[in-house]
Protein backbone atom coordinates (compact mmCIF):
# COMPACT_ATOMS: atom_id res chain seq x y z
CA UNK A 1 0.00 0.00 0.00
CA UNK A 2 1.19 3.67 -0.88
CA UNK A 3 0.44 6.14 1.82
CA UNK A 4 -0.34 9.68 0.39
CA UNK A 5 0.61 12.85 2.60
CA UNK A 6 -1.48 16.02 2.72
CA UNK A 7 0.23 19.06 1.71
CA UNK A 8 0.10 19.83 5.41
CA UNK A 9 1.73 17.35 6.06
CA UNK A 10 4.46 17.21 3.55
CA UNK A 11 4.97 20.54 4.92
CA UNK A 12 5.58 19.46 8.00
CA UNK A 13 8.19 17.01 6.61
CA UNK A 14 9.88 19.91 4.63
CA UNK A 15 10.57 21.35 8.16
CA UNK A 16 11.93 18.44 9.40
CA UNK A 17 14.08 17.78 5.98
CA UNK A 18 15.61 21.42 6.30
CA UNK A 19 16.68 20.88 9.93
CA UNK A 20 18.15 17.56 8.57
CA UNK A 21 19.90 19.39 5.90
CA UNK A 22 21.09 22.10 8.22
CA UNK A 23 22.56 19.40 10.13
CA UNK A 24 24.24 17.84 7.15
CA UNK A 25 25.87 21.66 6.14
CA UNK A 26 27.64 21.62 9.54
CA UNK A 27 28.57 18.09 9.28
CA UNK A 28 30.83 18.63 5.72
CA UNK A 29 33.28 20.86 6.74
CA UNK A 30 34.00 18.48 10.17
CA UNK A 31 34.79 15.70 8.07
CA UNK A 32 38.97 16.31 7.67
CA UNK A 33 41.17 13.32 8.42
CA UNK A 34 42.15 13.22 11.96
CA UNK A 35 38.51 13.17 12.81
CA UNK A 36 36.49 10.06 14.08
CA UNK A 37 33.42 8.89 13.37
CA UNK A 38 32.30 8.88 16.72
CA UNK A 39 32.96 12.48 17.04
CA UNK A 40 30.98 13.26 13.83
CA UNK A 41 27.92 10.71 15.33
CA UNK A 42 28.37 13.11 18.67
CA UNK A 43 27.97 16.14 17.12
CA UNK A 44 25.27 15.18 14.65
CA UNK A 45 23.24 14.17 17.77
CA UNK A 46 23.42 17.41 19.60
CA UNK A 47 22.56 19.12 16.96
CA UNK A 48 19.31 17.40 16.28
CA UNK A 49 18.64 17.66 19.71
CA UNK A 50 19.63 21.14 19.94
CA UNK A 51 17.07 21.69 17.50
CA UNK A 52 13.76 20.23 18.90
CA UNK A 53 14.35 16.50 16.93
CA UNK A 54 15.00 12.98 17.93
CA UNK A 55 17.88 10.68 15.79
CA UNK A 56 16.06 8.61 14.44
CA UNK A 57 18.48 5.99 14.01
CA UNK A 58 19.56 5.41 17.55
CA UNK A 59 18.06 2.47 18.94
CA UNK A 60 16.46 1.39 15.76
CA UNK A 61 16.16 -1.85 15.56
CA UNK A 62 19.10 -1.96 18.25
CA UNK A 63 21.42 0.45 16.23
CA UNK A 64 23.50 1.88 18.49
CA UNK A 65 24.29 5.40 16.76
CA UNK A 66 22.64 8.64 15.61
CA UNK A 67 24.78 7.92 12.51
CA UNK A 68 25.48 5.55 10.26
CA UNK A 69 29.40 6.05 9.25
CA UNK A 70 30.72 4.18 5.99
CA UNK A 71 34.14 4.54 5.24
CA UNK A 72 35.56 3.00 1.78
CA UNK A 73 34.05 -0.05 0.88
CA UNK A 74 31.62 0.28 3.50
CA UNK A 75 28.11 0.50 1.86
CA UNK A 76 25.89 1.46 4.70
CA UNK A 77 25.07 1.28 8.24
CA UNK A 78 28.74 1.53 9.29
CA UNK A 79 28.67 1.83 13.43
CA UNK A 80 30.39 5.12 14.44
CA UNK A 81 34.03 4.34 16.34
CA UNK A 82 36.85 5.94 17.35
CA UNK A 83 38.94 5.25 14.63
CA UNK A 84 40.26 8.67 13.12
CA UNK A 85 39.83 9.04 9.03
CA UNK A 86 42.40 9.23 6.73
CA UNK A 87 43.07 11.21 4.03
CA UNK A 88 42.25 9.56 0.80
CA UNK A 89 39.24 7.87 2.36
CA UNK A 90 35.60 8.47 1.55
CA UNK A 91 32.91 8.38 4.41
CA UNK A 92 28.83 8.08 3.53
CA UNK A 93 27.25 9.60 6.74
CA UNK A 94 23.32 8.47 6.70
CA UNK A 95 21.66 10.66 9.26
CA UNK A 96 18.07 10.61 10.03
CA UNK A 97 15.56 12.66 12.07
CA UNK A 98 12.36 12.84 13.80
CA UNK A 99 10.99 16.42 13.67
CA UNK A 100 7.20 16.91 14.92
CA UNK A 101 6.06 13.02 14.26
CA UNK A 102 7.64 13.52 10.93
CA UNK A 103 10.86 11.81 9.46
CA UNK A 104 13.67 12.95 7.54
CA UNK A 105 16.09 11.22 5.97
CA UNK A 106 19.37 11.88 4.08
CA UNK A 107 22.61 10.99 3.09
CA UNK A 108 25.99 12.14 1.71
CA UNK A 109 29.44 10.71 0.62
CA UNK A 110 32.31 12.82 1.87
CA UNK A 111 35.84 12.77 0.68
CA UNK A 112 38.53 13.02 3.34
CA UNK A 113 41.37 15.48 2.21
CA UNK A 114 42.04 15.04 -1.25
CA UNK A 115 40.74 11.73 -3.10
CA UNK A 116 41.93 10.12 -6.59
CA UNK A 117 40.17 10.39 -9.38
CA UNK A 118 37.91 7.25 -9.64
CA UNK A 119 36.96 7.75 -5.77
CA UNK A 120 35.98 11.15 -7.19
CA UNK A 121 34.35 9.71 -9.97
CA UNK A 122 32.12 7.50 -8.27
CA UNK A 123 31.37 10.48 -6.05
CA UNK A 124 29.84 12.73 -9.23
CA UNK A 125 28.05 9.61 -10.71
CA UNK A 126 26.19 8.96 -7.57
CA UNK A 127 25.20 12.35 -7.43
CA UNK A 128 24.03 12.33 -10.92
CA UNK A 129 22.38 9.16 -10.56
CA UNK A 130 20.39 10.30 -7.06
CA UNK A 131 19.26 13.37 -9.29
CA UNK A 132 18.00 11.51 -12.22
CA UNK A 133 16.04 9.39 -10.24
CA UNK A 134 14.82 12.51 -8.50
CA UNK A 135 13.66 13.88 -12.12
CA UNK A 136 11.20 10.57 -12.30
CA UNK A 137 9.24 11.46 -9.21
CA UNK A 138 6.45 12.79 -11.03
CA UNK A 139 3.11 11.68 -10.81
CA UNK A 140 2.05 9.50 -13.80
CA UNK A 141 5.87 7.80 -13.58
CA UNK A 142 5.87 4.57 -12.51
CA UNK A 143 8.49 3.26 -9.72
CA UNK A 144 10.17 1.09 -12.42
CA UNK A 145 11.24 4.29 -13.90
CA UNK A 146 13.23 5.80 -10.51
CA UNK A 147 15.21 2.31 -10.73
CA UNK A 148 16.02 2.69 -14.11
CA UNK A 149 16.74 6.08 -14.72
CA UNK A 150 19.39 5.46 -11.26
CA UNK A 151 20.96 2.24 -12.39
CA UNK A 152 21.21 3.40 -16.40
CA UNK A 153 23.38 6.60 -14.95
CA UNK A 154 25.53 3.85 -12.81
CA UNK A 155 26.26 1.07 -15.04
CA UNK A 156 26.64 4.08 -18.10
CA UNK A 157 30.09 4.75 -16.24
CA UNK A 158 30.77 1.32 -15.27
CA UNK A 159 29.79 1.06 -11.87
CA UNK A 160 27.29 -0.71 -10.27
CA UNK A 161 23.90 -0.49 -8.25
CA UNK A 162 23.49 -2.24 -4.64
CA UNK A 163 20.34 -4.45 -5.29
CA UNK A 164 20.45 -6.14 -1.87
CA UNK A 165 19.34 -2.68 0.13
CA UNK A 166 16.56 0.06 -1.51
CA UNK A 167 14.92 3.22 -0.56
CA UNK A 168 11.73 3.19 1.12
CA UNK A 169 8.57 5.11 1.71
CA UNK A 170 8.74 7.60 4.89
CA UNK A 171 6.54 9.85 6.79
CA UNK A 172 5.83 8.74 10.60
CA UNK A 173 7.93 6.25 10.82
CA UNK A 174 11.25 5.73 8.81
CA UNK A 175 10.78 2.85 6.73
CA UNK A 176 6.80 2.63 5.44
CA UNK A 177 4.03 0.74 3.57
CA UNK A 178 4.99 -1.99 1.94
CA UNK A 179 6.58 -0.55 -1.41
CA UNK A 180 10.15 -0.12 -1.87
CA UNK A 181 12.19 1.49 -4.33
CA UNK A 182 15.14 -0.58 -5.38
CA UNK A 183 17.89 1.15 -7.50
CA UNK A 184 17.85 -0.84 -10.79
CA UNK A 185 14.66 -1.71 -12.80
CA UNK A 186 12.25 -1.31 -15.44
CA UNK A 187 10.94 1.84 -16.40
CA UNK A 188 6.85 1.33 -17.09
CA UNK A 189 6.83 -0.84 -13.99
CA UNK A 190 5.71 -0.49 -11.01
CA UNK A 191 3.24 1.64 -9.02
CA UNK A 192 2.13 4.25 -10.44
CA UNK A 193 3.43 7.82 -8.72
CA UNK A 194 0.87 10.30 -7.23
CA UNK A 195 1.06 13.32 -5.45
CA UNK A 196 1.51 13.27 -1.71
CA UNK A 197 3.63 10.26 -2.36
CA UNK A 198 7.23 10.49 -0.05
CA UNK A 199 10.24 8.49 -1.20
CA UNK A 200 13.56 8.29 0.54
CA UNK A 201 15.37 7.74 -2.57
CA UNK A 202 18.64 6.66 -1.68
CA UNK A 203 21.49 4.97 -4.89
CA UNK A 204 23.93 3.21 -3.63
CA UNK A 205 27.00 2.67 -5.98
CA UNK A 206 29.67 0.08 -5.60
CA UNK A 207 32.89 0.99 -7.79
CA UNK A 208 33.19 -2.77 -8.55
CA UNK A 209 30.80 -5.79 -8.21
CA UNK A 210 27.29 -5.22 -6.94
CA UNK A 211 27.53 -7.76 -4.35
CA UNK A 212 27.41 -6.85 -0.66
CA UNK A 213 28.53 -8.44 2.84
CA UNK A 214 27.29 -8.38 6.25
CA UNK A 215 29.99 -7.75 8.72
CA UNK A 216 30.44 -9.99 11.95
CA UNK A 217 28.84 -6.96 14.25
CA UNK A 218 25.34 -7.80 12.03
CA UNK A 219 25.01 -3.90 10.83
CA UNK A 220 27.98 -2.87 8.54
CA UNK A 221 27.17 -3.52 4.82
CA UNK A 222 30.42 -3.73 2.98
CA UNK A 223 31.31 -4.42 -0.77
CA UNK A 224 31.87 -8.13 -1.37
CA UNK A 225 34.92 -7.38 -3.45
CA UNK A 226 35.98 -4.35 -1.56
CA UNK A 227 35.78 -1.93 -3.74
CA UNK A 228 34.78 1.55 -2.49
CA UNK A 229 31.11 2.61 -2.52
CA UNK A 230 29.08 5.44 -2.36
CA UNK A 231 25.56 6.64 -1.10
CA UNK A 232 23.59 9.61 -0.67
CA UNK A 233 19.81 10.02 0.07
CA UNK A 234 17.31 12.56 0.03
CA UNK A 235 13.66 12.81 1.26
CA UNK A 236 11.62 13.46 -1.97
CA UNK A 237 8.08 14.19 -1.97
CA UNK A 238 6.17 13.96 -5.42
CA UNK A 239 3.68 16.78 -6.13
CA UNK A 240 1.43 17.68 -9.14
CA UNK A 241 4.00 20.05 -10.02
CA UNK A 242 6.79 17.39 -10.11
CA UNK A 243 9.33 16.53 -7.14
CA UNK A 244 10.05 18.25 -4.25
CA UNK A 245 12.96 17.95 -2.41
CA UNK A 246 12.67 18.12 1.27
CA UNK A 247 16.06 17.62 2.35
CA UNK A 248 17.57 19.32 -0.18
CA UNK A 249 19.75 22.59 1.24
CA UNK A 250 18.83 25.97 0.21
CA UNK A 251 20.99 27.70 -2.77
CA UNK A 252 22.81 30.03 -0.24
CA UNK A 253 23.86 27.45 1.35
CA UNK A 254 27.18 25.65 0.09
CA UNK A 255 25.00 22.25 -1.83
CA UNK A 256 26.97 19.28 -1.13
CA UNK A 257 24.56 17.64 -4.41
CA UNK B 1 18.82 4.16 6.40
CA UNK B 2 18.09 1.92 3.39
CA UNK B 3 15.69 -1.39 3.60
CA UNK B 4 16.85 -4.61 2.96
CA UNK B 5 14.86 -5.69 -0.56
CA UNK B 6 13.69 -8.29 -1.04
CA UNK B 7 12.61 -7.96 2.77
CA UNK B 8 13.08 -10.36 5.44
CA UNK B 9 11.21 -11.30 7.57
CA UNK B 10 11.99 -12.36 11.53
CA UNK B 11 14.27 -14.87 11.03
CA UNK B 12 15.86 -13.97 8.49
CA UNK B 13 14.19 -15.92 5.32
CA UNK B 14 13.16 -14.07 2.22
CA UNK B 15 9.63 -13.22 3.65
CA UNK B 16 8.00 -14.90 0.57
CA UNK B 17 4.44 -16.39 0.66
CA UNK B 18 3.89 -19.90 1.33
CA UNK B 19 1.85 -22.53 -0.02
CA UNK B 20 -0.72 -22.13 2.68
CA UNK B 21 -0.62 -18.58 2.59
CA UNK B 22 -1.40 -18.86 -1.22
CA UNK B 23 -4.16 -21.06 -0.79
CA UNK B 24 -5.82 -19.09 1.49
CA UNK B 25 -4.91 -15.77 -0.79
CA UNK B 26 -7.21 -18.31 -3.61
CA UNK B 27 -9.93 -19.00 -1.01
CA UNK B 28 -10.44 -15.12 -1.07
CA UNK B 29 -9.97 -14.59 -4.38
CA UNK B 30 -12.93 -16.19 -5.49
CA UNK B 31 -15.35 -14.19 -3.50
CA UNK B 32 -13.57 -11.44 -4.96
CA UNK B 33 -11.88 -11.55 -7.73
CA UNK B 34 -13.60 -13.46 -10.47
CA UNK B 35 -17.35 -11.76 -9.84
CA UNK B 36 -18.58 -15.13 -9.77
CA UNK B 37 -20.00 -16.15 -6.15
CA UNK B 38 -18.68 -18.61 -4.09
CA UNK B 39 -19.99 -22.10 -3.72
CA UNK B 40 -21.69 -23.34 -0.26
CA UNK B 41 -20.06 -25.83 1.49
CA UNK B 42 -22.55 -28.28 3.20
CA UNK B 43 -22.62 -31.45 4.69
CA UNK B 44 -25.25 -34.21 3.52
CA UNK B 45 -26.13 -37.86 3.13
CA UNK B 46 -26.72 -39.98 -0.32
CA UNK B 47 -30.83 -40.69 -0.67
CA UNK B 48 -30.67 -41.97 -4.12
CA UNK B 49 -28.76 -43.21 -7.09
CA UNK B 50 -30.01 -41.25 -10.38
CA UNK B 51 -28.72 -42.28 -13.81
CA UNK B 52 -25.43 -40.38 -15.19
CA UNK B 53 -23.76 -39.94 -11.86
CA UNK B 54 -26.51 -37.70 -10.37
CA UNK B 55 -27.61 -38.02 -6.98
CA UNK B 56 -30.50 -36.98 -4.60
CA UNK B 57 -28.65 -36.04 -1.71
CA UNK B 58 -30.67 -34.77 2.07
CA UNK B 59 -28.70 -31.69 3.71
CA UNK B 60 -29.25 -30.25 7.16
CA UNK B 61 -32.70 -28.92 7.18
CA UNK B 62 -34.38 -31.64 5.21
CA UNK B 63 -34.19 -30.53 1.88
CA UNK B 64 -33.34 -32.96 -0.69
CA UNK B 65 -30.75 -31.63 -3.65
CA UNK B 66 -29.41 -32.51 -7.27
CA UNK B 67 -26.27 -33.39 -6.75
CA UNK B 68 -23.43 -34.95 -9.52
CA UNK B 69 -20.15 -36.29 -9.05
CA UNK B 70 -17.12 -34.08 -8.97
CA UNK B 71 -14.60 -34.69 -11.84
CA UNK B 72 -11.90 -35.01 -9.15
CA UNK B 73 -13.94 -37.91 -7.92
CA UNK B 74 -14.60 -39.02 -11.09
CA UNK B 75 -11.20 -38.89 -12.01
CA UNK B 76 -9.87 -40.96 -9.06
CA UNK B 77 -12.80 -43.80 -9.47
CA UNK B 78 -14.10 -42.97 -6.09
CA UNK B 79 -17.75 -44.50 -6.08
CA UNK B 80 -20.88 -43.14 -3.72
CA UNK B 81 -23.69 -44.90 -2.27
CA UNK B 82 -26.82 -44.21 -0.48
CA UNK B 83 -25.81 -44.01 2.70
CA UNK B 84 -22.59 -42.06 2.47
CA UNK B 85 -21.79 -38.90 3.77
CA UNK B 86 -20.36 -36.18 1.34
CA UNK B 87 -19.65 -32.79 0.93
CA UNK B 88 -21.43 -30.48 -1.32
CA UNK B 89 -20.84 -27.34 -3.03
CA UNK B 90 -24.04 -25.95 -3.44
CA UNK B 91 -24.55 -23.51 -5.93
CA UNK B 92 -25.44 -20.37 -4.89
CA UNK B 93 -27.21 -19.29 -8.25
CA UNK B 94 -29.65 -22.65 -7.63
CA UNK B 95 -29.45 -23.85 -4.15
CA UNK B 96 -31.39 -26.85 -5.06
CA UNK B 97 -28.09 -28.14 -7.47
CA UNK B 98 -24.86 -29.09 -6.40
CA UNK B 99 -21.31 -30.94 -7.02
CA UNK B 100 -20.13 -33.66 -4.67
CA UNK B 101 -16.69 -32.83 -3.36
CA UNK B 102 -15.64 -35.36 -0.92
CA UNK B 103 -16.92 -38.90 0.35
CA UNK B 104 -16.20 -39.26 4.50
CA UNK B 105 -14.77 -42.29 5.89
Amino acid sequence: MIIKKTIEQIDKMKTAGQVLAGIFQALGPQIAPGISTREINDLAERLIREHGGVPSFLGYRGFPASICASPNNAIVHGIPNDGPLVEGDILSVDCGLILDGWHADSAYTYPVGKIDEEAARLLEVTVRSLRAGIEQCRPGNRVGDIGAAIQKVVEDAGFSVVREYAGHQIGRQMHEGDVQIPNYGTAGRGPVLEPGIVFALEPMVNAGDWRTKLLDDNWTVVTEDGSLSAHFEHTVAITPAGPMVLTQPLPERAPAT
Amino acid sequence: MPGRFPRLDEDGGLATVGRMERMAEKADKKEKGSGKEAPIEVEGTIVEALPNAMFRVEIPGGHKVLAHIGGKMRMKYIKVLPGDRVLVELSPYDLTRGRITWRHR
